[in-house]
């Protein structure tokens, strides 16, 4: 399901306008205990998303939950300011089938769309606090533009005035309304929580090691179990021989079903050792392409086509230009490489199942495990557990299955916890990628046209609502993954959608007369080939997004050498749109940007020093953000040193300062580990890079540079995504300061020392040299 | 099973366990402690550290037995949410986390570093932390976070 999809199902919809209702009666008490409910909780109405017991206290109920991302204060925040209540007066619950509003998946950076703007959650809280006003008017006799909502209570203006707490005006009753799409939300300008740093909530239980994860949950009678994964990719089970594990300490069963293999032991020791003992017989799947030569293979490939933009006169164009640059970009998969291998526990009893996850999708997961348990959704409740950072896809969908199917089969709460090579080996990576770019620059140096053709891997990916094949336990179930079907001949582009950031930010993006991309390029083509992959695949912070700009900002850049101009502003005079535009110049200013064209001349033998940068309106519409890095070059072993990275992001309104600037370190940061070292590798038969030894990510030890943000608020402006814009950027801004520093390209991810000396040795011409 | 008596956060613990098994499983499952955490199995990310005879180690790859008698300090022991001791706070007071999956790894590994050598440098702190991973990246704060206790120590 891609995110445009899960907002439809994402608590949108109103279907009745609470202006028009009356306030009283509320109904009966609220019981905030309670969970069993007929049904799902209802997003179009305001109690589903907050209560007020009598004491003033607020529960809220969101379904967008904390992935280490800051969303969980941030909400806090929201609800704070919108219902005019003390922040900590709230209890929010996120993520539980039986309680919160079923927000589809926590990803795609859109949170913060979604809730914090017009609707949903901001929306529930407005329209909770003008029924408050309103009751109160009642109550007090005086009209309602009389009183504020403030501090958990409604005032009347004025000396002397009265005063009724929430708890008072609401008696622990229901508001029975709709969500109002008129409630009139707070000011930005009158902002006191919103908008302001406050510290995270959930700081000092992770910092003094109380806080739950979902590793750390304990159901009495818990058993643990262990995944056995096959052998190779594609490979099928054959026989089990459970008499090799049976008289092991603690044992208490073989699970099998269909290719799936998982023991089950008293203890977890117990567990880790019958997984390595347990004796099956495999038959091997088909070989793997070779990694060598592998993106090669992914040409020949039949594809699935599509056209994002075609203004129908590129060919002609190129064929006209003064001159035409050609490039071709390559990026490998990537791992999620979550901190802690996915763990999760349920508890299967008869028709009904419960099951602690870190999914980013409480409710998607909760219709596919039943589909796994062959039970209706309605008897399973998933409850979101706080897990490792996801950065997207990662093993928690799965390895919810796995315990779902164990516990199942053993009619015991059981504990799963994936083992590191269980988690690097059968991810669903991030998308390998091969892009080839072309653009034609008149005599002036001035692009008149781009052409950009892709292809990437596609397996499975998110489950959904109804694929558990798309992860590698449903698809050892016997379940398929969604389906791959080639398609030679792609449509002409209907509408525009930049939600991948295939379509440069150069380009107009004119589809329909009508430009909506970000640039003034008229001639312009995007034709991307999806094509089987081996590994399975999945969204991974900033899926497609940053295998796209790196190729897309990394060539414009070759551009802007080819046309002798310095890169920032070659890249400001074929931009169209303001924030953008204003994102750059903010970068470049922090950076102290020296405008000249790339490379650097006149360095002298050794270190080499330069400047790169790298922007882009992250998905079309979520986020603007340019980054600026430097970078020293050691030519004699081909290091790459990054010593500063300087990051301007425009989301609208920023609902925590602090929060977004952690997020743009991090961003920054994890793109950097990702430009510089990692990648996944195999052989003939399985993934290779199944630790930390064999997969890279820069250490704790690493010489980490300096990240320096520039905040740019606009509270007038819809809140966007924050999550995932620089990392969008690292790989080419990094690229670009070394081609500054060296004048050697880089298009090839992971940077790896063989790589910048590969590039450094066919510099052509070679730059002069004192 | 054999008994293995342990001394953790200052409370002593007998537990009936096969002495081969790593301590991290009888610290997150007997004990139910939340602060160590399975991250590799390998000891190669530091998830799961702990603090025995003041070494930061890796509980996922140390046999219970090894450390027998030896008095283990996990993330909780340390402070509380209430109370959190000196390096707790200074991650507090510099927002120093994204999930926090790691924060065991990165406040042990300093910590015990620190005790010893509380005038350690950059490099010898970087050092120390070589073989702790942060995979949200929060290393800037982090290291501000760590250099914020540091002071604190001399002053």
């Amino acid at each position: 399901m891609n995110r445009r999809d899960f907002l439809a199902r994402s608590g949108g919809l109103v279907v009745s306008l609470a202006s028009a209702e009356a306030l009283a009666p509320f109904g009966k008490p609220q019981e905030f205990s309670g969970r069993a409910r007929a049904g799902d909780p209802d997003a179009s109405r305001v109690d589903t998303w907050i209560g007020i017991a009598a004491d003033g206290r607020v529960t809220a109920r969101t379904g967008k939950c904390e992935l280490g991302q800051g969303i969980f204060t941030a909400q806090l925040q929201l609800i704070a300011e919108e219902l005019a209540v003390p922040i900590d007066r709230i209890t929010l619950v996120q993520c539980d089938t039986a309680l919160t509003p079923d927000q589809g998946t926590t990803s795609g950076s859109q949170s913060s769309p979604t809730n914090f703007n017009d609707r949903n959650l901001a929306l529930a809280c407005a329209t909770a606090r003008g029924a408050l006003v309103r009751l109160a008017a009642e109550r007090m006799g005086v009209p309602a533009e009389r009183l504020t909502a403030a501090e958990g209570a409604v005032q009347e203006s004025g000396a002397g005035g009265k005063r009724f707490t929430y708890g008072e005006l609401l008696r622990g009753q229901r508001f029975e309304l709709a969500l109002d799409p008129a409630a009139k939300r707070q000011p930005p300008a009158t902002w006191k929580v919103l908008g302001s740093s406050v510290p995270r909530a959930d700081l000092p239980a992770l910092v003094t090691g109380t806080l739950e994860f979902v590793h750390n949950v304990h159901v009495d009678g818990m058993v643990h179990g262990r995944v056995v994964r096959p052998p190779s990719m594609g490979a099928t089970l054959e026989r089990v021989d459970e008499g090799s594990v049976s008289s092991m300490p603690g044992f208490v069963a073989v699970v099998r079903k269909a290719n799936f293999l998982g023991v089950v032991c008293e203890k977890p020791w117990q567990a880790v050792q019958a997984a390595r003992a347990l004796k099956a017989t495999w038959k091997a799947g088909p070989e793997l392409p070779a990694q060598d030569g592998f993106y090669e293979f992914m040409r020949r490939q039949p594809a699935r086509d599509t056209r994002v933009v075609d203004s129908g006169d590129v060919d002609a164009a190129l064929a006209k230009a003064a001159r035409v640059i050609r490039a071709t970009y390559l990026h490998p998969y990537q791992a999620h490489g979550s901190m802690g291998a996915s763990c999760a526990v349920a508890d299967v009893r008869g028709s009904r199942a419960t099951i602690w996850s870190a999914t980013q999708s409480a409710y998607p997961t909760r219709d596919t495990a039943a589909m796994i348990l062959g039970v209706k959704p309605d008897d399973v409740h998933v409850i979101f557990t706080r897990g490792p950072g996801c950065y997207g896809l990662n093993g928690a969908d799965t390895v919810s299955y796995d315990a779902a199917v164990m516990s199942q089969a053993v009619r015991r709460p059981v504990k799963v916890q994936l083992s590191r090579e269980d988690e690097l080996g059968w991810e669903n990576f991030g998308y390998a990628y091969v892009i080839d770019l072309a653009a034609g620059l008149d005599a002036a140096g001035t692009i008149t046209a781009w052409n950009c053709e892709s292809w990437n891997t596609v397996r499975g990916g998110r489950p959904g609502y109804q694929t558990p094949g798309n992860v590698i336990t449903g698809s050892l179930l016997g379940f398929e993954a969604a389906p791959f079907t080639p398609r030679a001949q792609a449509p002409a582009p209907a509408s525009f959608n930049n939600g991948s950031n295939a379509v440069p930010s150069y380009m107009r993006g004119a589809i329909g007369g009508t430009n909506r991309g970000t640039g003034i390029v008229a001639s312009e083509r995007v034709l991307t080939h999806a094509i089987a992959s081996p590994f399975f695949t999945g969204p991974l912070r900033s899926p497609s997004r940053l295998q796209n700009t790196f190729a897309h900002e990394s060539f414009v850049d070759e551009l802007a050498a080819a046309a002798g101009e310095d890169p920032v502003q070659f890249r400001l005079r074929h931009l169209a749109d303001r924030r953008l535009i204003d994102v750059i110049a903010a970068a470049a200013k922090a950076g102290q940007w020296e405008t000249r064209p790339s490379p650097k001349r006149g360095q002298a033998q050794g270190v080499q020093t330069g400047r790169g940068m790298a922007a882009v309106l992250y998905e079309g519409d979520n986020g603007y953000c340019a980054l600026v890095a430097e970078v020293s070059v050691d030519p004699r072993d081909g290091s790459i040193r990054v010593t500063r990275l300087v990051g301007a992001q425009d989301c609208g309104a920023i609902s925590s300062p602090d929060g977004m600037r952690n997020q743009i370190e991090g961003g920054a940061l994890q793109g950097l580990s990702r430009a510089l070292g990692e990648a996944v590798t195999w052989d003939g038969a399985k993934v290779t890079s199944v630790d930390w030894r064999t997969y890279h990510s820069l250490s704790m030890g690493a010489e980490m540079p300096v990240v320096e943000s520039v905040l740019i608020n606009r509270p007038d402006r819809e809140a966007m995504g924050a999550g995932e814009t620089t990392i969008t950027l690292t790989a080419a801004a990094v690229a670009n300061a070394v081609f500054d520093a060296t004048g050697a390209r880089l298009r090839e991810v992971p940077f790896t020392p063989e790589r910048v000396l590969a590039a450094l040795a066919r510099r052509s011409p070679p730059p002069s040299r004192p | 099973m054999d008994q293995v008596r342990l001394t953790v956060n200052g409370r002593d613990y007998t537990v009936d366990v096969d002495p081969a098994t790593p301590l991290l499983y009888v610290l997150g499952e007997e004990l139910q402690l939340r602060g160590p955490k399975f991250g590799c199995g390998l000891g190669q990310c530091g998830a799961c550290t702990v603090i025995a005879r003041g070494a930061a180690i890796r509980s996922c790859v140390t046999p219970v037995s090894a450390v027998e008698g030896a008095e283990i300090v996990t993330l909780e022991g340390l402070g509380t949410p209430d109370k959190p001791h000196p390096i707790q706070q200074a991650f507090i007071d510099e927002q120093a986390a994204q999930c926090g999956f790691c924060l065991s790894g990165v406040i042990l590994s300093a910590k015990a570093l620190l005790d010893r050598q509380p005038n350690a440098t950059d490099t010898e702190l970087r050092q120390a932390l070589g073989g702790v991973l942060c995979r949200c990246f929060t290393h800037a704060r982090m290291f501000r976070a760590i250099r914020r206790y540091q002071q604190g120590l001399k002053a």
